[in-house]
């Protein structure tokens, strides 16, 4: 089931309509507040949840991994790098905290400076493959990337996922 | 000019009786949109249900004390000095002026109406109104989401979204543009005597369809936001915590193992830059 909107709590800033990948978050023209243009597209991604200021978007979860009437709630801190969830049963025998590290870079750095960039060759422009394919899948250096290239390991817990 | 009170002219043409009529008429219309408003929308029936179901899930209880410098806080806060609106500091600066503005114009008017002396009032009323129609036409020339991100002109409106904030400034721009030409009802004093009396009638008779109850509205629901935070209730969001916390890294030790014991801070996320891609 979709997102919806808490209307009073939405200001209108419109960091939802940023973000949506389906592009179904829209500012209401009359009432100046967030809404799901489309709730069957949403597929829950919880990008709009986690982006709001206000925490005004929740999400009615499906009732195939919960029953209906929970509430799964989360608040991603980027100050303290973590993400927290908050999933509760209806009757709020379930109620568990819990708390992951952010895994993506901090946002708005690493951003390729593309106008720096020299323009491709006439090899380039012919070659099947895309900008800097050759140097992300390391075909020309090397094998793909692994855990073990890397210098990293699996830890304890996570194989069975 | 701005120490004359434009009532005192008008009272050779429209008698006090009337004018103070005319005020309780739009006080009684606010008093009416803002129930008709609250019982059509269920709006605090939807409030007490909330605060029941947060009561419900408290985790603590907030004593009537706290509950009261809850109440202080946000009028301090939120009402006093619209801190909602923080991120966005032009909008609050025109929320501020444009409030403030509304507050002691209206203040000013019922004042001289009812037979307070001109002196301080007239200036208050004069600077009232310009305060309000800077503030405003501020938001709804360059501020409102249509104009700054949905690229409308200023003159695509609709009903509902622009009643309040256009007869506000419309109200605002032509009690100055009255005041200053005479005051009086002939001419061109007419015509913007005419046009202030029309806006003012419309920004107090379209309470229902307007903006005009989130002043009383939000309030409300900010005041609420705090007692969830207060009662632990929290809306169901969950609970953070400091990273440096042995008992947070003991709870969950994979933040410490991927992170040290202090995780970065990974920057303003989509918050380092406005939102403008509507």
């Amino acid at each position: 089931m979709p997102t919806f909107v808490y209307m009073t709590r939405c200001d209108g800033c419109g960091h939802c309509v940023d973000i949506c990948p389906s592009d179904i978050m829209h500012i209401d023209p009359t009432l100046r507040r967030a809404y799901n243009i489309e709730p069957n597209m949403c597929w829950e991604c919880y990008s709009c949840v986690k982006a709001c200021p206000h925490h005004a978007i929740d999400v009615r979860g499906y009732a195939d991994f919960a029953p209906l009437g929970h509430s799964v709630r989360v608040i991603r801190d980027e100050e303290k790098g973590v993400i927290a969830w908050r999933i509760k049963s209806r009757n709020g025998e379930t109620d568990l905290n819990l708390l992951a590290p952010i895994t993506t870079k901090p946002w708005g750095e690493y951003i390729p400076k593309l106008a720096d960039v020299a323009a491709p060759s006439k090899e380039q422009r012919e070659s099947q493959l895309l900008y800097n394919e050759p140097k992300y899948i390391r075909l020309d250096d090397g094998d793909i990337h692994t855990l073990k290239s890397n210098g990293l390991k699996l830890i304890e817990g996570v194989e069975g996922y | 000019m701005i120490t004359t009170n434009p009532f005192a002219e008008l009272s050779a043409s429209i008698s006090p009786d009337i004018m103070q009529l005319y005020v309780i008429l739009m006080a009684l219309a606010v008093v009416a949109g803002v129930i008709f408003d609250v019982v059509h929308k269920k709006s605090a029936a939807y409030f007490f249900e909330n605060a029941k179901k947060a009561e419900k899930n408290a985790r603590r209880t907030v004593s009537s004390g706290e509950k009261m410098s809850l109440a202080v806080s946000t009028v301090t806060n939120e009402v006093l000095t619209s801190s909602e609106l923080s991120p966005n500091p032009a909008r609050r600066l025109s929320h501020l002026m444009t409030m403030w503005g509304f507050i002691i114009f209206v203040i000013a008017t019922v004042a001289m109406i009812f037979g307070a002396e001109a002196g301080i009032w007239a200036t208050l009323w004069h600077l009232g109104a310009l305060s309000l129609a800077i503030g405003g036409g501020w938001f709804f020339f360059a501020i409102r989401v249509d104009v700054s991100s949905e690229g409308k002109k200023w003159y695509q409106l609709s009903f509902r979204g622009d009643v309040f904030i256009l007869s506000l400034l419309v109200m605002s721009v032509f009690a100055l543009l009255w005041s200053f030409s005479g005051a009086g009802v002939s001419g061109l004093s007419l015509l913007f005597f005419v046009l202030f009396i029309a806006a003012s009638t419309t920004l107090f008779t379209t309470v229902i369809w307007s903006k005009f109850a989130h002043m009383f509205f939000k309030p409300a629901a900010a005041y609420q936001k705090k007692v969830t935070k207060a009662d632990g209730s929290q809306e169901n969001l969950p609970d953070v915590g400091e990273m440096n916390d042995p008992a947070i890294q003991s709870r969950y030790p994979d933040i410490p193992e991927y992170m040290g014991t202090n995780p970065p801070n990974m920057g303003l996320g989509i918050k380092r830059e406005k939102p403008t891609h509507y």
